[in-house]
């Protein structure tokens, strides 16, 4: 049997490798299993057959109510955001060639935390559809001040990393400043604010928060695809990939734009939500190799039910408190960091 | 290196005026603040107290947040000038470390599930917190061939502040925790302390002040370089190992009083340094006395700056702190 799967249009030619195929078909299933699971548990269970038939219109009406207008959102939700992030940190983990890396940890999620902030406490009466577009400048803007310092005579990831987690630290002062010092902040909506720095996607909407992320990941997800392979051939170097007619910072600057939109865009719906961006692309390179085709997909998958799972936990294993979704990403995420850490304690 | 101050009368006459500034830092945070109060009240509640209501916020206020904030910027700036130290990264400081965050933790940890309380054992527990945290941070930084790196070590920092402070916030939110207490776990603020928050940790602060002083001659030894310390006769295993327990008594204390305060342990060292060159009997010195006077001035500043409102203390460190972290890290992270 062939290895890989070859496709071929008038232009373009795309393989597919057949192992990446299976891994990414075994993840959707995984995925749509924990969709159907965490539909059905909450204060309310519901079996999974039950909300199997409730989706196909043949469920109990209540039970429907429930799925429809509580859960679902909430799940799908999960999904994009996590898939958002995971891609994000795969997309900048190649950038920066260090695997350690991640939007949250250099400051990326810090600068979108701050521009919804901003966006909440002083331009809300605009429509809420706005609020992505303020995270997403607020997450270049981070991301051009992080480049603008660690610039001198070019840029070296030891230099990126370290001004990243300097204006990260910086940037979330900031929004607890504006939080604090902002002239209606009752008691209440600070708590709401620091679960959002936390990370929570707790009462999220269809109209509010989906349809108001999913244009944007219609868009970037293609073009994360379509432009990982670029990836590929950075990872030789600069200099080989510039010999072999990689126009290299062109496409860097475009997979840059990408990851700190995608992080943006992600952090206005779900908040800061701690190392997903870190941990899906390590597992997806752990389950699919090196190559950006695969692990691009692979990683969203992964983000999609590493986020699902923790909502889940958040939102049951302390009923009723909802507890932001982001302390258990941290609570699996750090010790993996240090188990990361440990494989690469070689790598400079 | 070039230093401002060269000889030894200069550095006396740059230390006395410190101490006076620091001095006048004290007499400012307690006259100044939300209320107006009059010298002769402030004076008279020292003198001939009254019970009067400007008075009481005098005492139970004014007078235990001076205390706190001078205290806590002196032992961070010191243990911060000790980790520079022992760990030759010039990045390193309590809060780039996660120390401040994983003592934070501690107490939480320890009053929402073991219920824990009062200031000694707030004070035990950031002090296991301050010492777990600078145990596994120091080890996950040295792991590898090319030992202690910035980059590892800071990486390794973040990622454990980031993991603290999100545990700390999913701790605080389930057991029921009062806005108040949330925000000074996470951001760290001087205002709103009793008097007991400052006694119960202090006199370790003030032994470990006192052993940092006495410490700085070896730490000079060590800054040589390990080899040429062991070739001097110097046991730096006992010498690091010391450092230590200074910063964790430092570091814990200031959390336990105050939460975790951020950048204090990387601007003063770096300032103390080019003002003073780098000997340590010096540098651990000038720390205590400009770390107790940058934290009297940014909480002052910190009352006026949203008046009437107040912005935690933590906030305003942090945010000056950063272009100092830019600095450093574009100076390439490492002495």
């Amino acid at each position: 049997m062939n290895k890989w799967i070859t496709l071929r249009g008038r232009k373009h030619s795309f393989q597919l490798d057949r192992r990446t195929l299976m891994v990414i078909v075994m993840l959707l299933i995984a995925n749509l299993a924990a969709v159907v699971i965490c539909v059905g548990l909450g204060s309310k269970t519901i079996n999974p057959i039950d909300v199997l038939l409730t989706f196909v219109g043949q469920g109990d009406s209540s039970d429907a109510m429930i799925i429809f207008s509580l859960r679902l959102p909430r799940v799908l939700i999960a999904v994009m955001v996590g898939s958002a992030l995971a891609v994000s940190g795969a997309l900048l983990q190649g950038i920066v060639r260090n695997p350690l890396t991640s939007p949250d940890i250099i400051g990326i999620t810090g600068g979108a935390s701050l521009g919804t902030v901003i966006f909440i406490l002083y331009f809300s009466h605009i429509s809420i559809r706005f609020m992505p577009i303020s995270a997403v400048i607020g997450a270049f803007a981070a991301s051009f001040l992080i480049y603008l310092f660690a610039y001198r005579k070019g840029i070296t990831p030891l230099r990126l990393v370290l001004i990243g987690i300097g204006m990260a630290t910086a940037l979330t002062a900031v929004t607890y400043m504006l939080i604090l010092t902002s002239s209606f902040t009752p008691t209440a909506v600070a708590v709401k604010a620091f679960t959002f720095m936390t990370g929570s996607i707790y009462g999220v909407s269809w109209d509010r928060d989906f349809w108001t992320l999913l244009p944007w990941l219609v868009v970037l997800f293609p073009i994360a695809l379509i432009y990982a392979r670029h990836l590929n051939v950075q990872e030789l170097g600069d200099e080989v990939a510039a010999s072999v007619g990689s126009s290299v910072q062109m496409k860097r600057t475009i997979l840059l734009i990408i990851s700190v939109a995608l992080a943006g865009v992600a952090v206005a719906i779900g908040g800061a939500i701690n190392f997903i961006g870190l941990m899906a692309p390590h597992i997806a390179r752990k389950l699919v190799g090196p190559s950006y085709g695969g692990v691009i997909p692979v990683s969203a998958l992964i983000g999609s039910l590493v986020l699902l799972l923790s909502d889940l936990i958040a939102r049951t294993a302390f009923l009723p408190l909802d507890i932001p979704a982001g302390v258990f990403t941290a609570a699996i995420g750090a010790p993996f960091f240090i188990y990361l850490l440990y494989r690469h304690r070689n790598r400079s | 290196m070039s230093t401002l101050l060269h000889t030894r009368a200069q550095k006396i006459i740059g230390l006395i005026t410190g101490l006076l500034l620091f001095a006048a830092g004290i007499v400012c945070s307690i006259a100044f603040g939300v209320t107006n109060i009059s010298w002769r009240t402030i004076l008279a509640s020292f003198t001939a107290f009254d019970g009067s209501q400007e008075q009481l916020i005098i005492q139970t206020a004014r007078v235990p947040r001076a205390f706190i904030a001078a205290a806590v910027g002196a032992s961070l700036a010191v243990a911060g000038s000790l980790m520079q130290g022992i760990t030759r990264n010039q990045l390193a400081s309590p809060s780039i470390f996660g120390v401040n965050s994983g003592a934070a933790f501690f107490i939480v940890i320890g009053s929402a599930f073991f219920g824990a309380s009062g200031m000694t054992t707030f004070a035990t527990l950031a002090f296991v917190g301050a010492a777990f945290t600078v145990t596994l941070v120091y080890s996950l930084g040295s792991i590898g061939n090319d030992g202690l790196t910035p980059l590892k070590v800071t990486l390794a920092g973040a990622a454990m502040t980031a993991f603290f402070s999100s545990l700390t916030l999913g701790v605080l939110l389930t057991s029921g925790q009062t806005f108040d207490q949330v925000l000074y776990w996470f951001v760290g603020s001087v205002s709103g302390r009793d008097m007991n928050i400052f006694t119960a940790a202090a006199p370790y602060m003030g032994i470990a002040l006192i052993a940092a002083i006495v410490l700085a001659r070896h730490m000079n030894v060590l800054a040589l370089g390990e080899d040429v310390a062991v070739g001097l006769g110097q046991k730096t295993v006992y010498i690091k190992l010391a450092a230590g327990i200074i910063i964790v008594l430092l570091a814990g204390g200031s959390v336990s009083m105050a939460g975790p305060i951020a950048f204090v342990g990387i601007i003063i060292p770096h300032l103390m340094r080019y003002l003073v060159g780098i000997d340590y009997r010096w540098v651990i010195p000038y720390c205590a006395v400009f770390g107790g006077i940058l934290l009297l001035a940014a909480d002052i500043g910190s009352r006026y700056i949203s008046f009437p409102k107040e912005v935690p203390v933590g906030i305003m460190t942090a945010i000056i702190g950063v272009p100092f972290f830019v600095f450093i890290a574009r100076r390439g992270g490492q002495s």
